[in-house]
């Protein structure tokens, strides 16, 4: 692990224009991601998240401020970001092992090797035998591992993960989050995870950031000191503790 | 004794093709009922015993199946470039709106005027042959299509698109595996009613100019009163329909499960 910036965000601002008028989501946000490290961000819902991960992915441009990937500005889309959305976003059409294949197509992978891919991407998240499956035939939580490994398929740099695993259920939110920590543990890719719960926050990240109610801005970064593996026992450890409410205060203070 | 031996498939078939064949068991016993209880004269309400004897003198001397043929083919063509024109031009119009605009009105009002108005007018301009007639058939079946594939192409879901431009991928790439695919069950859904239009743009082009087809057929049975060669021809452009959307609904299972 380095400290070498990877991702950077300078004074980024920004409102939507709706028929209705202007809507300011951000208003002002700086935040670097070191090479390796597991960020998450907590926020009130409607805070900017999503804007500000979607900015970060290059899919949209900012009203101000700019966006750096390595040491230089990034104009829009790129291969080094790989981005799983909040909404379920699997194609329906295909199958489980054709939706994780899609980007490798997209970037002329030769069929054979991006099916060998995909396959073996499947089996990292558990979901070995459902190759042939249509998403509708897949749980809620075997759809988002799809997800998670198609936006692993082009082997991106950064993962930036809009609330990958919001609407699952407590348990299997739990083994999810393992499994995500077991692949970042093996890979040790940048990632960037959107969260609404702060448990989750305090468990997964090396680092917090917390965003104000919108128009959004980081009121506070916490550094998570538990040493990793962090196992079930997490609970019983002060620091752990220490940090779930941290979050919860800084949460509290943006919303006065 | 029954079950597991028969298997679901087959019990699944008939059970497809027993209500069908009931119904149209029952069709054909109502009509015959109407005809005797009413005690209608043959030029009026034929029997059906009496359209099937006309339509097997008809095809005895070999001039059933010509009619047909000819009639499929116009509609066959009619369709396929009433689709093509109809694909073609909403691709542009469903993300250029400026397109749209300088185009849609014109669209519209070429729907706007009856068919049967405009098809002497083609007529006039490409020959009697069958070139006019496959165009009246083409101009109503497109415009189904041409609003279904509008709508299927603007439908896609943002995040989709979203996704599509995260990964890079070029116009192409975006058409062939997010656009198209995901319009399909939309363009079906128009695909359905064009080809029960095209139909009757072949019959409406053959009413005003044709020497086969079933078009011709009936006009001739209206002018000599053979009532029942009116009832039969009847019946074969309902077969053609129905095969048409038949064989549609199975391109529909295979192409546009979702
Ligand atoms: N495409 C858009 N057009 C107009 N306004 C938008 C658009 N997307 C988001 N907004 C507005 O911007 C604000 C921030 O939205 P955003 O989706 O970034 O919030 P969020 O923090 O991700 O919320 P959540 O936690 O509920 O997902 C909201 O007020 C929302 O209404
Ligand atoms: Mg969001």
């Amino acid at each position: 692990m380095t400290d070498r910036p990877i991702l950077m965000a300078r004074h980024i601002a920004h409102c939507y224009r709706t028929p209705r008028g202007e809507v300011r989501a951000l208003r002002e946000v700086s935040l670097t991601l070191r090479r390796g490290e597991f960020v998450c961000l907590v926020g009130p819902s409607g805070c900017g998240k999503t804007t500000l991960l979607r900015i970060l992915a290059g899919l949209l441009h900012p009203t101000r401020g700019e966006v750096w990937l390595g040491d230089q500005p990034l104009r829009g889309p790129d291969r080094r970001i790989g981005i799983m959305f909040q909404k379920d976003s699997l194609l329906p059409w295909r199958t489980a092992l054709e939706n994780v294949r899609l980007p490798l197509e997209l970037s002329g992978w030769p069929g054979p090797e991006a099916a060998r891919r995909a396959q073996a991407l499947l089996e990292q998240v558990g979901l070995q035998g459902f190759e042939h499956a249509y998403p509708r035939e897949l749980s809620g939580g075997m759809q988002q591992r799809v997800a998670l490994a198609r936006a692993l398929a082009a082997d991106p740099e950064i993962l930036l993960l809009d609330e990958p695993f919001a609407t699952l259920d407590a348990i299997t939110r739990e083994r999810l989050n393992e499994m995500l920590i077991g692949l970042w543990e093996r890979q040790r890719k940048t990632v960037l995870m959107v969260t609404h719960d702060v448990h989750e926050a305090a468990w997964l990240a090396d680092r917090v950031l917390v965003m104000s109610p919108r128009p959004g801005t980081i009121v506070a970064e916490i550094q998570v000191p538990s040493p990793r593996p962090r196992g079930a026992d997490r609970w019983s450890h002060p620091a752990f503790l220490q940090t779930v409410w941290a979050i919860r205060q800084a949460l509290g203070d943006g919303g006065g | 004794m029954h079950g597991k031996a028969t298997g679901w498939g087959t019990w699944h078939r008939t059970g497809i093709w027993l209500p069908r064949a009931g119904a149209a068991l029952l069709f054909v016993l109502l009509w015959s009922l109407v005809v005797r209880l009413g005690d209608y004269p043959p030029f009026i309400l034929p029997g059906p015993e009496r359209v099937a004897a006309r339509m097997w003198a008809l095809a005895a001397e070999g001039s059933l199946w010509r009619h047909w043929w000819a009639t499929a083919v116009e509609v066959g063509l009619g369709l396929g470039l009433g689709v093509a024109v109809g694909l073609i031009l909403a691709y542009p119009l469903a993300h250029w709106r400026l397109f749209e605009r300088m185009v849609a009105p014109y669209l519209v009002a070429s729907q706007a005027v009856p068919i049967v108005a405009i098809a002497p007018l083609l007529i006039i301009w490409f020959g009697p042959g069958l070139l006019a007639r496959v165009l009246v058939s083409a101009l109503i079946a497109f415009f189904p299509v041409l609003i279904a594939a509008i709508a299927g192409f603007r439908q896609v879901p943002p995040e989709w698109r979203e996704l599509f431009r995260s990964l890079q991928a070029t116009r192409w790439q975006t058409f062939w595996k997010l656009e198209w695919p995901a319009a399909l069950p939309t363009i079906f859904g128009g695909l359905k009613i064009g080809a029960t239009l095209s139909v009757i743009g072949a019959f409406v082009g053959e009413l005003i100019s044709a020497d086969r087809g079933i078009g011709f057929l009936i006009k001739q049975g209206q002018g000599l009163y053979d009532t029942p060669l009116v009832f039969g021809g009847i019946l074969l452009l309902a077969s053609q329909a129905l095969l048409l959307y038949g064989v549609i609904s199975a391109l529909e299972h295979r192409w546009a499960r979702r």
